[in-house]
């Protein structure tokens, strides 16, 4: 018991650093969406805000120093979500 | 370990006045690991909620993506830019109170707290000032300009009110929590030993961030 409740300290300056991140992909997927990019930019711009949510979960969220079982958690409900996603689009595009 | 208290949540509750004399101190069975581990599986259904929305939403807009387009163009970039910079900057917020609390820092955690609370309030606020925009214009559920409107533009706005508004909630549930904490930091009941509450709440709050962080492109950044 003791010794789990010795839980990793993240200093502040990773804090701030991600949090810069966040915001340079922030004014990233602006700007991007101001260029013309055709369907490209929904493909782009989903995938910057899957950088920025892997970034707040691991550090925000502090998954990256949490016990096994949280990331297996985790695993399985983004697993389950994906599959609803690409089974709905694979009906819609093969109909 | 022997479970002896059978309330486990015995934080606010003051057990020792009915206990013998030589058992005053109060024997505080907590476990945050197990704490934690509920607070994720709450997040999951949460996740599940508003997946199911987002499910809807590309099912509508791989169908009408033209009238998507036309639609979004409406909304204002600038307030869903700033409103996106207010939440990230207090999930940082958030993160510091609970890195402070961990190191003692109880002033610091109080006031990374409080900024945490003073950014979700911004956040409504301009959310506010934006639906209000958004309804003097005519853009309103049901309203008989919107509904002269092509179905797929009927049906953005549809989905763009009902997201943004169960997020909105989320956020006033998330700052209403938060002053929970700030009570609770303020008499001690959250200390550097026993923190997880703050670090639930912490957890809440990065997931109504979460949430906006797809919001935002797939509402205001379609061309």
């Amino acid at each position: 018991m003791e010794k789990q409740h010795k839980e990793h300290m993240i200093p502040y300056g990773t804090y701030v650093l991600v949090w810069l991140s966040l915001i340079s992909l922030t004014v990233l997927t602006v700007t991007i969406a101001g260029i013309e990019i055709g369907r490209l930019a929904l493909f782009v711009a989903l995938a910057i805000a899957a950088i920025k949510s892997t970034l707040v979960i691991s550090y925000f969220m502090h998954i990256k120093f949490d016990d096994l079982i949280f990331k297996f958690f985790l695993l399985v409900a983004l697993v389950t979500l994906a599959s609803i996603f690409i089974l709905t689009a694979t009906v819609f595009f093969f109909r | 370990m022997e479970d002896i208290n059978s309330t486990v949540i015995s934080s606010t509750q003051t057990d020792t006045k009915s206990e013998p004399h030589h058992l005053s101190i109060p024997h505080q069975h907590k476990d945050a690991i197990g704490a934690k581990i509920g607070m994720w599986l709450f997040l999951f259904t949460e996740l599940l909620l508003f997946g199911g929305l987002f499910l809807l939403y590309m099912a509508y807009r791989l169908q009408y993506s033209k009238d998507f387009v036309i639609a979004a163009s409406e909304l204002n970039l600038f307030l869903g830019t700033i409103n996106t910079i207010i939440l990230l900057t207090s999930s940082l917020t958030m993160a510091l109170s609970i890195a402070a609390i961990q190191r003692e820092k109880k002033k610091l955690s109080i006031f990374s707290l409080l900024s945490t609370i003073g950014f979700a309030l911004t956040f409504l606020v301009i959310k506010y000032f934006e639906w209000s925009a958004k309804f003097q214009h005519g853009i309103a559920p049901k309203s008989p300009e919107l509904l002269s409107k092509p179905n797929g533009e009927i049906i953005f706005y549809g989905m763009y009110y009902s997201m943004t508004g169960l997020h909105a909630l989320h956020v006033i549930i998330g700052a209403i929590v938060l002053s929970f904490m700030f009570v609770f930091l303020v008499r001690n009941k959250i200390s550097s030993k026993d923190y997880i509450k703050l670090e639930n709440s912490g957890l809440y709050w990065h997931l109504v961030d979460l949430i906006w962080i797809f919001l935002f492109p797939l509402f205001y950044l379609l061309h």
